[in-house]
């Protein structure tokens, strides 16, 4: 039987009070705002008159206007490059790091700092460490006897942005992968050597698909945060017009929204995010049932 | 004997990879804090200690901006960062307490309900949100930033609702053979001993609250006085990129992450923790 505390005469008063801000939060926060959202969508409004209905020209706006039509793929393109790229480094630094060997403790720290600081601030060095002329980076490049590049020029800028993007994330990526490694029972690698299996054998046969939970897991983290991918994209590719050489779909939602006042379409754009969000997670834990190994 | 040469070959490996791994990461932070130091016309310069070594950065950042912009900056983000920690501590440990404790009807229903809300993207809820707070007039104060803390949420909620249901019962029985209230066994109970997953939590917001640009950006986002230490960094770095000063920018910069760094020193275990085994996040 489901245990409870039965609450007795004006306690259910309190017990619905201390649920109040909760239910708030519901109405206007998310439930009430993904629906107001919905709404907004079918409208064209600028803030100023009063809303005019649009029918569905928002959302066939979102498969004609070539700019609407750029932030959404730009989207898809960084988020291909940024959970590969996350996945697999935490993933590679993870299971270096559950070699039992010194200093693990520091290394974790180091690995760790770029989440604990604000995007903003780093970005700011990035923003140095990118210089065209002035940069470290082409500085150590041309040491080599390379040429210079233009890290956030139009053509790399976006290659640039996933690269910052996932020198941010994977400390916190490394540390579910660390947890997921710990839990690995010793004797399965002890069973495998007795069997003859290589360490690159028992790294593929038992490693792998024990580790699959924090694999969908991670995925899962990067992907939504790759869809929503904003601060170091609005901090390094911003230009002077207060456009972008890469914008995202959370920009191009930012700007219609908060520059052009065009709520119909901001919404709109809204919506699509939210549904490729669901369409994924949906993928993704169809996958989990195939493929993920729980013990 | 080729066994543990293997090892000890894979071992040196791992630590070449770790150790080139490391130096990407801490190089950014370890040029940040230089080039804070350097004179404005080092400031390009390629070796990695200042030379002259100058304060003069971390004086200008206080003198030069109009009206102490930097001090108000700093308390803002320091004001609205504290509030949204109390006010998510407090809305969502008391829904945490409901869904794990007491028995009533809609119980389940209302707490999927709230764990569905970690699919909904935050973008989605801002465009509405704005228009009420428009509504409102309290675009352009601090409000819109502080009010939505107050309203409870699904990560907090549910990572208090984990932590409260290790609670032991008998406890509860006890205290209820006592005669105390609902209210009691909440206040007196489950938040004194649930102290490590309110501090977990109450570091995780104040980080976010703290590094948010998104939201500051829209509310407030050109007055220097109102807005967060993001959003002014954000705007300093067109303004002191016109005239060339990187230095005042980075010491900028560094003094906006040491709060965290601090913390970070100091509750590393709460904060490495927190991510292993919170699983959702967001």
């Amino acid at each position: 039987m489901e245990y409870g505390l039965k609450p007795l005469g004006r306690e259910k008063l309190w017990l619905w009070l201390m649920l109040v801000p909760t239910i708030i939060g519901l109405l206007f926060g998310t439930i009430g705002s993904l629906l107001a959202t919905l709404t907004l969508s079918f409208f064209d409004w600028d803030l100023i008159g009063s809303p005019t209905w649009a029918g569905i020209s928002n959302y066939d706006a979102l498969f004609k206007n070539e700019s609407y039509m750029e932030a959404f793929s730009n989207t898809l393109k960084f988020s291909a490059m940024y959970v590969p790229g996350v996945v697999i480094i935490s993933l590679l630094l993870a299971v270096l790091l559950n070699r039992k060997i010194r200093g693990v403790g520091i290394f974790r720290t180091i690995y760790f700092l770029p989440t604990v600081t604000s995007a903003v601030a780093t970005a700011l060095v990035w923003n140095m460490i990118y210089g065209r002329d002035t940069g470290i980076l082409n500085f150590m490049l041309e040491s080599v006897g390379m040429s210079p590049i233009c890290w956030l020029c139009t053509n790399n800028a976006m290659l640039s942005v996933v690269i910052v993007n996932v020198w941010g994330a994977i400390g916190e990526g490394m540390i579910i992968f660390l947890a997921g490694l710990t839990a690995i029972p010793r004797d399965y690698y002890k069973a495998a050597e007795l069997d003859g299996a290589s360490g690159f054998q028992q790294f593929l046969r038992v490693t792998i698909p024990l580790v699959t939970p924090s694999i969908f897991f991670q995925t899962l983290i990067a992907a939504i945060n790759a869809f929503q991918a904003y601060d170091y994209i609005y901090m390094l590719t911003r230009r002077s017009g207060g456009d972008s050489s890469v914008p995202v779909a959370v920009f191009s939602i930012y700007r219609n929204a908060f520059h052009f006042f065009r709520m119909g379409d901001a919404s709109a754009q809204a919506i699509q995010l939210a549904v490729l969000v669901a369409l994924f997670m949906g993928v993704m834990f169809w996958w989990e049932r195939r493929y993920v190994v729980y013990e | 004997m080729t066994k543990s040469l293997q090892k000890t070959i894979l071992d040196t490996l791992a630590y070449l990879v770790l150790v080139i791994g490391a130096l990407t990461m801490l190089v950014p932070f370890l040029w940040m804090i230089s080039v804070s130091f350097r004179e404005p016309a080092q400031q390009y310069s390629r070796s990695l200690i200042p030379n002259p070594f100058v304060f003069q950065n971390y004086v200008d950042l206080f003198r030069v901006l109009p009206n102490n912009a930097f001090l108000a900056l700093v308390f803002n983000s320091f004001k609205i960062s504290t509030l949204t920690v109390i006010g998510q501590i407090l809305t969502c440990a008391m829904a945490a307490f409901v869904f794990a404790v007491v028995k009533f009807k809609g119980r389940n229903f209302l707490f999927a309900l709230l764990l569905a809300t970690l699919m909904i993207p935050p973008q989605v809820s801002l465009i509405p949100n704005f228009i009420i707070f428009k509504y409102m007039h309290l675009i352009g104060t601090q409000w819109p930033l502080i009010l939505p803390a107050f309203w409870g949420g699904a990560f907090g909620t549910f990572l208090l609702r984990q932590y409260f249901l290790t609670i032991p019962r008998d406890l509860v029985d006890a205290a209820r053979m006592d005669g105390a209230s609902l209210f009691d066994i909440f206040w007196r109970i489950y938040l004194p001993l649930s102290k490590p997953a309110v501090a977990a939590l109450a570091i995780f917001v104040f980080k976010d609250a703290w590094n948010d640009l998104l939201h500051p950006l829209v509310y407030l986002p050109t007055d220097m006085q109102q807005t967060t230490l993001t959003v002014g960094l954000a705007f300093f770095q067109q303004q002191l990129q016109l005239g060339g000063k990187f230095t005042v920018l980075m010491a900028g910069a560094f003094l906006s992450i040491l709060p965290l760094l601090i913390i970070f020193f100091i509750a590393q275990k709460q904060f490495i923790e927190g991510i292993a085994l919170s699983g959702v996040k967001r």
